[in-house]
């Protein structure tokens, strides 16, 4: 356990850029631009002689709501956190994604693999903690980033509303930081789950190319597809090669991408409602861990086991450094 | 004495050619073996086998552990410096360190910051900010720090300028060898490993060509410098190599009897390199 936990941290020393500076400079960058965005808003406000909050009216509007209005403000604050996640998925699906497709080429490369061989550690051992690497710890930092960056935006919000005499702690407390919090850490499980797949084929041709391994990565499955497509091989199965191109080449490629489960899923979902307002909290735990119900989930993670099994085999058994 | 690598009609065939060919050797415990021999006679590959790298045919034996099959546990007690400059380039001497000390179980922290500290490297130093004669220094202090029982360098030094390659060999004799240590070495640099090996063995097309120890190189080996009138004479007793050098010839026997080579004149214990070279004679012929 000590090894696997310094396998893991060498793994982040190599790649703090994108597990680490990558989601750090995403939200920073999503807080410059709500930033602006505000800045942009009070400026053309003042120009046109929008004089909001001046005689308290929005403040007005507020003590007007009713029990309902107030938890769609609330809703509304939380989707605000959650935008801030958004555009961190994006970055992490790209993270993890080239991160597994050099995992363990660019070792093979530049023969630095032959000094980790030199050393008493398995290669399972190593394979695996190349993907604890991709599937926890890159998404648990993206996550504490991208709630950081949720709460500093509401602050931000909170600050300039203030300024238009709006009580700020009041419309604070009708946002769920600690829930959101709580959905989107609770997420990581079920991402590690569905990303398995992903992971598994891209460490295989990561251990397994001579060259090229996000031709092989891309080009396979695709390949693969198309021919599926022209032939009607599915028809043999009763299936259609949409069924293919969706279970076999995205999946293999795109489960990485945090958020695809839940894209994946979409028509098993239900959405909940909550005191007859449909809740827009699509990342309600009680929602995401309906997949845990569905096939195509399980399947994938054996498949990802059986991919990670060929690229332990690969990186043990490859000589061509 | 108890043999370390026991090899037995190893073997290993690429596409299309052949490393190794049923090559047989023993390696025994607290020797500095030397295998030698010219670009593409396999001896990559018989160290690849003994570390568990590659796959191969035959019975190879090294530590009590088959390579293939255990070679998780056989690390423990082998280390390799494998060309040079193989070290991530990305890392720090801090972390090196660091992770080696962590993994490794037979590693000693001290020791290795101890060889450090005579060299200009600095804790935050990254890899590919040093010179490959850094890299070297590095890689050979995390190396000398692990008490492991056998040590294979593959043309360790190559590269290195001549300050680097004898602080490389020096360091490893006075600070690390001992005699519950062996080391296996291929080099290039045929003369300045010579008087440090304790065995030489001579690999040629797969095949091991001579393996023996550098005392009986001595006794079945002699080199001669022989006048012109006496060398028709010397080239009936079947010498391996002739040479000219300032109107004498310089013959090289295997095997000769001694007082018969005295008469045709002065003796001398021929060089790893001349031997090297006159036993390979037409390999890319």
């Amino acid at each position: 356990m000590k090894t696997f936990t310094w396998l893991v941290k060498r793994e982040f020393w190599e790649h703090r850029g994108g597990f680490l500076w990558a989601p750090v400079i995403t939200g920073g960058i999503f807080l410059l631009l709500n930033l602006m965005a505000i800045i942009a808003a009070e400026v053309v406000g003042s120009r046109h002689g929008v004089r909001w909050g001046a005689s308290s009216e929005l403040q007005e509007v507020i003590r007007r709501m009713d029990a309902g209005d107030l938890s769609q403000v609330g809703t509304a604050l939380d989707m605000a956190m959650y935008s801030s996640m958004a555009l961190l998925t994006v970055v992490l699906g790209f993270v993890v994604f080239f991160y597994c497709l050099g995992a363990v080429y660019d070792e093979r490369r530049d023969r630095s693999i032959l000094f980790w061989k030199s050393l008493p550690l398995s290669d399972s051992a190593t394979v695996l903690s190349k993907v604890a690497s991709a599937t926890l710890v890159a998404p648990i930092i993206a996550t504490l980033v991208g709630l950081a960056a949720g709460i500093l935006q509401l602050v931000m919000l909170a600050v300039a509303l203030s300024f238009h005499g709006v009580d700020v702690w009041r419309l604070l407390l009708l946002s769920h930081p600690f829930r959101v919090a709580a959905n989107l850490i609770g997420y990581i499980p079920l991402y590690l789950l569905w990303a398995l797949p992903s992971v598994g084929w891209l460490l295989l041709c990561s251990a397994w190319a001579r060259t090229k391994p996000f031709l092989w990565a891309v080009a396979l499955p695709v390949a693969t597809g198309l021919l599926v497509t022209w032939f009607g091989i599915m028809g043999l199965f009763n299936l259609s090669s949409g069924w293919f191109w969706q279970n076999i080449v995205l999946r293999a490629l795109f489960s990485a991408f945090p958020g695809a489960g839940v894209a994946w899923n979409a028509d098993r979902l239900t959405v909940s409602t909550d005191g007859g307002h449909a809740s827009l909290d699509f990342m309600n735990l009680g929602q995401t861990y309906q997949m845990l119900g569905s096939a195509n989930l399980w399947i994938g993670v054996l498949a990802g086991a059986g991919l990670i099994g060929a690229a332990i085999w690969f990186r043990r058994w490859r000589d061509d450094s | 004495m108890s043999a370390i690598v026991t090899a037995r009609s190893l073997s290993k065939h690429y596409k299309n050619a052949t490393a190794l060919d049923g090559v047989n050797f023993t390696i025994e415990s607290g020797r500095i073996v030397g295998l030698i021999g010219p670009n593409g006679a396999g001896k990559t590959t018989a160290l690849k086998a003994i570390l568990g790298l590659t796959s191969f045919e035959g019975e190879l034996n090294v530590l009590g552990y088959d390579p293939r099959t255990q070679r998780d546990k056989l690390m423990e007690q082998v280390c390799f410096i494998a060309d040079v400059a193989v070290l991530p380039r990305w890392i720090r001497v801090r972390e090196a360190i660091d992770f080696v000390a962590h993994v490794h179980p037979r590693f000693d922290r001290a020791k290795c910051e101890g060889f450090l500290k005579r060299t200009k490297l600095t804790p935050d130093q990254r890899v590919r900010q040093m010179s490959k004669g850094m890299i070297v220094q590095l890689h050979l202090a995390l190396v000398m720090a692990i008490d492991a029982r056998l040590l294979v360098l593959d043309e360790p030094t190559l590269g290195l300028d001549i300050l680097y390659r004898k602080q490389f060999y020096q360091s490893l004799l006075e600070d690390y060898f001992d005699e519950n240590k062996t080391i296996i070495v291929t080099t290039h640099q045929v003369e300045e490993i010579e008087h440090i090996l304790t065995d030489l063995m001579f690999i040629r097309d797969g095949k091991i060509v001579l393996d023996t120890d550098m005392d009986a190189v001595g006794e079945r080996f002699a080199e001669v410098m022989v006048a012109a009138d006496k060398a028709a004479s010397a080239r009936t007793l079947n010498p391996l190599d002739e040479r000219q050098v300032f109107g004498k010839s310089i013959f090289l026997f295997d095997g000769a009897d001694r007082a018969t080579l005295e008469a045709l004149g002065e003796i001398r214990r021929p060089s790893v390199s001349d031997l090297f070279v006159a036993t390979m004679k037409g390999t890319y012929a």
